[in-house]
């Protein structure tokens, strides 16, 4: 059985990060300390709501620099991939994870383009890659978010909401959803698990 | 863009769903988890679950049950119920809760919005509006899970959605209570009014009774969401027929 560690640092959806990977068969653990981390074979880094926030939550609980030296696969989840960038415009501006460069901007809202962006939009697939193993291009995810990240070298897959949503990202053993795969159907299962099978 | 959303609401009273008409006289519609499951196999977008008696007894919702809920998903759902603490919110998102939606609670005490918004994010925090017309005009509703608390809450509905969305609502439920249950469509120029005043995402709910009410709402009223009960808890609309209809007719959904 896959065991998999998803930070609890009371920033996160954890609960129902925790469900989808249970029906998939992994053991779960939650940790809010670096010898959780450390321990850790793969680490799901959750978020919703605010980065200065989650970032404050992180530091407090001194897991800034475990994160950034844990070189085993992670996976952000919303807020958990903007948490990877440098900085976020959030509030007065926050400094973030820096595990890639530039900085989550605010989404704008247009006509027939409300923010937060929420709600079920199709990914496009920039190029092949283990996370995205077995998924189709158009496959329908579900984003909320009002804030998103800079598109770039990193990018795998991206929605379009009046402009390229970073949706899924990469560097090196560091992946990241934008949107929610334990709320994203068949797709986001297919995600969840294709993480579980990359090798640590 | 995002997909237009499909959303059964499940009126909830001790884990069995029911439904009334015009809020009065409910009628058992089956098990909620039963229900929820059916409705995700069906291609549902989201889940509503309001426990439709807590607020008016002035309590709040089974935590365990929403943790049942979210086990069972892989489609985002929202609670509902008697929610009126940063608190309370807190807990239903740590038990899985997509978003926490608040009514009457909200109408007490505004302030509510902004701090929950504050701490979990303007995503997390819908804001429901029972809104009925008078005369030229709309105006909110509270209490209304309980028709002998439910009573007008003093409020142009327009100031109010307004209002909400300034204090850091992720998303506006507009319920229009002139058609909930009657089945005749949804209150078009009331949503399209909605629409117009907001720059977050609004979900029409009452009024749905066959497949090209969605169709009508969603082309003339722009909403992102539209809620429905009834329809679907009979089965005079599935949600695999009604989806393929929208696509036909030119409405992006999700399939």
């Amino acid at each position: 059985m896959t065991a998999v560690t998803v930070l609890a640092y009371g920033a996160g959806n954890v609960a129902s990060v925790r469900f989808a990977l249970e029906r998939l068969g992994a053991t779960v653990r939650l940790t809010d300390d670096p010898a959780g981390i450390a321990e850790a074979e793969r680490l799901i880094l959750p978020g919703v709501g605010a980065a200065g926030y989650a970032m404050a939550r992180l530091s407090g609980l001194g897991l800034v620099e475990p994160i950034r030296a844990f070189s085993r696969p992670l996976l952000g989840v919303c807020l958990g991939q903007q948490l990877l960038f440098e900085a976020s415009e959030e509030g007065q501006g926050v400094d973030m994870l820096g595990l890639l460069p530039g900085t989550v901007r605010r989404l704008e809202p247009g006509p027939g383009r409300p923010v937060p962006h929420m709600g079920w939009s199709r990914l496009s697939l920039t190029r092949p890659d283990p996370l995205l193993e077995g998924l189709e291009d158009g496959a329908w995810a579900y984003f909320v978010h009002s804030y998103a990240c800079p598109d770039g070298a990193a990018t795998l897959a991206r929605a379009d909401y009046g402009g390229p949503v970073p949706a899924v990202v990469r560097s090196a053993n560091r992946w990241g959803c934008q949107f929610h795969p334990e709320r994203s159907a068949a797709a986001g299962a297919r995600i969840l698990r294709n993480f579980l099978e990359i090798e640590p | 863009m995002t997909a237009r959303r499909i959303i059964p609401c499940l009126d909830v009273r001790d884990g069995r769903v029911v439904k009334g008409v015009r809020f009065e006289g409910h009628v058992d519609m089956g098990d909620a988890a039963d229900l929820a499951a059916r409705y995700r196999d069906e291609g549902a977008d989201e889940l509503v679950f309001y426990d439709i008696t807590a607020s008016p007894e002035g309590r709040t919702l089974d935590y365990g049950w929403v943790r049942d809920i979210a086990r069972l998903l892989d489609i985002p759902f929202s609670v509902a119920g008697g929610i009126r603490s940063v608190e309370q919110a807190g807990r239903c998102l740590d038990h899985g809760a997509d978003k926490v939606s608040i009514n009457s609670p909200a109408l007490e005490r505004p302030e509510l919005i902004a701090e929950m918004a504050g701490r979990f994010g303007a995503q997390c925090v819908v804001v429901g509006v029972d809104s009925r017309r008078a005369g030229d005009d709309w105006f909110v509703h509270q209490y209304t899970g309980d028709p002998a608390a439910s009573r007008g809450a003093g409020r142009r509905t327009l100031d109010w959605i307004v209002e909400a969305q300034a204090l850091g609502a992720g998303e506006i439920v507009l319920n229009c209570m002139d058609e909930d249950g009657v089945r005749r469509g949804y209150d078009l120029a009331q949503l399209a009014a909605a629409r117009s005043r907001l720059t977050i995402p609004l979900v029409a709910s009452g009024g749905a009774g066959e497949a090209a009410h969605f169709r009508d709402v969603f082309q003339q009223a722009d909403v992102s969401g539209a809620l429905a009960a009834s329809v679907f808890h009979t089965g005079s609309v599935g949600i695999g027929e009604l989806k393929t209809f929208l696509d036909q007719a030119g409405v992006e959904v999700r399939l």
